[in-house]
């Protein structure tokens, strides 16, 4: 089966730029996946999903939609897949009718089928009764799911999403997602790219997470959180005894039977990764706080989570 | 053109049918834009013919009432002012828009993701500007008429008047197509202060060209400006009895100046549209 998306060794440098963009890049997407794409701001995400849709010139490498060589073909691969873009750039000269069904003749369809599939769009994504508006009356989830609507107008095989729930209220998120699932179902290929951990643990299949360029990790969510240290943390709101502080307190309840590794992070809770039951290490990490005259005011005991991952991959320096 | 779109048959695979194709999508862009200059019919007649007209009363009529200029002038004037209505409409058909579709709106993306060579999205916005320059041209006669009560006419000179303003909107669209991939959303009052003003005034829409024989350093500056040779070019056609330049010439440097503002804008273009 010819893969939804195929990215070989792609590399992308900007002009006047001493770093690559995308820095040798490799995936694949199979049919009917969902894909999230997952990285810090400037990780290459955005510049890896504009090469896959023609608006970014590869430096070197190969990128396919849908067995399509994008970089070669750019024309052909523009009937294959679709773009929902994380800034509205809905046709606002035109109602929210007319931009489906403008997309859809841009794409070669007749009066009648471009009609007919507009309408239809307009009812799936709930906006049959504000079809006639004006797009600038619309809020920003109605023009995401006009956005959505418009770029299934053509039916792409491959769909990406440039974080398409940041800024929604919970609502739009839900029904998104909704949607999301719904395109898989009909065999539509997703690629989104998210910072939204919740949303990539919730939606994926796979994750890829991406930073300065590079794919440090590829897996299932669960996968990938299992591949941590260990199954379970352990954060722990600690005030430090006199003459002592978080880095030595972290130091020592390390060295507690149970307790992979820790971090302080500053002005919160160490965090303690553990590979044994949080319940039986409890006791111990206590006890050496006791013995360290630390106060010990919060206890949390969770799972490590894609968040995690994803920290302890791409740290926790500001871009 | 670039490699990244030119469009060659794949021997490996393609689409399943071959419903869309470069043509069609082209025609459905430039539908596009002419059902939005319909649907703003009004707010367009008025962009491109109140300026030219008050020019016209002001210069032609109440100039002309206080016995400052000649009723002659006015018939001078016309055909300067249809060739400045086309001129600045083709160039600010393509400009404006461009500059805000490319930043603000990004309502251009859309387009740009369309199954066709990027460089005919350029292309299209260029034969857009030259059909609404055309329009805004036959608009200006009548209404020039009856501001003035009279309007010249040369019916041998129709060939060359259709000729010259088709090059010369061509031209003006391509300078707008240059200054909309060049000028960032910030300096968009620039544009109007230091390039259509000059360019309005150096174009030789309100005098002949050879009227300025002794105000050399001014012919000159008139010289340099692509406008001059379409008020020209108008003048010989509707009112050939004004000394003019000739209107081959006038036809030579329109179209090698129509032909390199399209290729620096659609350079631009290609530019912004990929990274």
């Amino acid at each position: 089966m010819t893969p939804a998306v195929e990215v070989h060794d792609l590399v992308k440098r900007y002009p006047k730029r001493d770093v690559n963009a995308v820095d040798g890049l490799s995936f694949t997407v199979q049919p009917g996946e969902i894909f999230g794409l997952l990285g810090p701001n400037g990780a290459g995400k955005s510049t890896t999903i504009g090469v896959l849709t023609t608006r970014v010139r590869a430096t070197s490498g190969e990128a396919r939609v849908a067995g399509m060589d994008v970089v070669r073909n750019a024309v052909a691969a523009r009937t294959l897949f679709a773009v929902v873009p994380q800034q509205t750039n809905l046709d606002r000269s035109l109602t929210p009718r007319q931009n489906l069904a403008f997309h859809a003749a841009y794409h070669g369809f007749s009066r009648t089928d471009r009609n007919a599939k507009a309408a239809a769009m307009l009812d799936e994504f709930g906006l049959a009764d504000q079809a006639d508006d004006k797009v600038d009356w619309y809020s920003g989830g109605m023009a995401q799911r006009l956005m959505i609507a418009r770029a299934m107008m053509h039916e792409p095989k491959v769909l990406f999403l440039d974080e398409p729930t940041t800024g929604l209220d919970p609502q739009s998120r839900l029904f998104m997602w909704e949607r999301v699932r719904d395109l898989r179902s009909r065999g539509v290929t997703v690629v989104l790219t998210t910072h939204d951990m919740d949303e990539a643990a919730e939606m994926a299949d796979r994750v890829g997470i991406v930073d300065h360029g590079k794919l440090l990790a590829l897996d299932t969510p669960e996968g990938l959180t299992r591949g941590l240290a260990g199954h379970s943390v352990l954060d722990l709101s600690v005030t430090a005894g006199d003459g002592d502080d978080p880095e030595k307190l972290v130091a020592a309840l390390t060295d507690v039977a149970g307790v992979e590794r820790g971090e302080a992070v500053a002005g919160g809770p160490i965090r303690l990764y553990l590979t044994a039951d949080p319940a039986t290490v409890l006791a111990p990490v206590i006890a050496v706080l006791g013995g360290r005259s630390a106060t010990l005011t919060n206890v949390h005991m969770g799972a490590a989570s894609l968040e995690d991952v994803f920290i302890d991959l791409t740290g926790r320096g500001l871009r | 053109m670039t490699v990244l779109d030119t469009p060659t048959p794949t021997p490996t695979s393609s689409p399943a049918d071959a419903r869309p194709s470069a043509a069609r999508a082209f025609r459905a862009i430039l539908w596009r834009d002419i059902f939005v200059t319909g649907k703003e019919f009004w707010v367009f007649l008025a962009q491109v013919a109140l300026q030219p007209l008050f020019m016209l009363f002001v210069f032609a009529k109440v100039l002309n009432a206080g016995g400052y200029v000649t009723d002659s002038y006015a018939h001078l004037l016309l055909p300067g002012i249809v060739a400045l209505t086309a001129f600045l409409t083709a160039l600010q058909t393509v400009s404006f828009p461009l500059i805000m579709e490319f930043s603000f709106t990004r309502e251009i993306e859309d387009r740009l993701l369309a199954p066709l060579p990027t460089y005919l999205v350029a292309v299209e916005k260029l034969l857009l500007a030259v059909i609404r320059a055309l329009a805004s041209a036959v608009v200006m006669f009548p209404i020039g008429a009856l501001v003035l009560g009279s309007a010249p006419w040369h019916s041998d000179g129709v060939p060359l008047l259709i000729a010259s303003l088709v090059l010369g909107s061509w031209v003006g669209a391509g300078i707008g197509l240059t200054l909309g991939t060049m000028v960032p959303p910030s300096k968009i009052s620039v544009i109007f202060a230091v390039i259509l003003t000059p360019l309005m005034f150096t174009g030789a829409t309100q005098y002949p060209w050879q009227s300025l024989d002794s105000m050399r350093w001014f012919q000159v500056v008139t010289a340099l400006n692509p406008l001059t040779y379409l008020s020209e070019a108008v003048r010989a056609a509707v009112v050939p009895e004004i000394p003019h330049i000739a209107p081959w010439i006038c036809l030579v440097v329109l179209v090698l100046s129509g032909a390199i503002f399209t290729g620096v804008g659609i350079k631009g273009f290609m530019r912004r549209a990929l990274t």
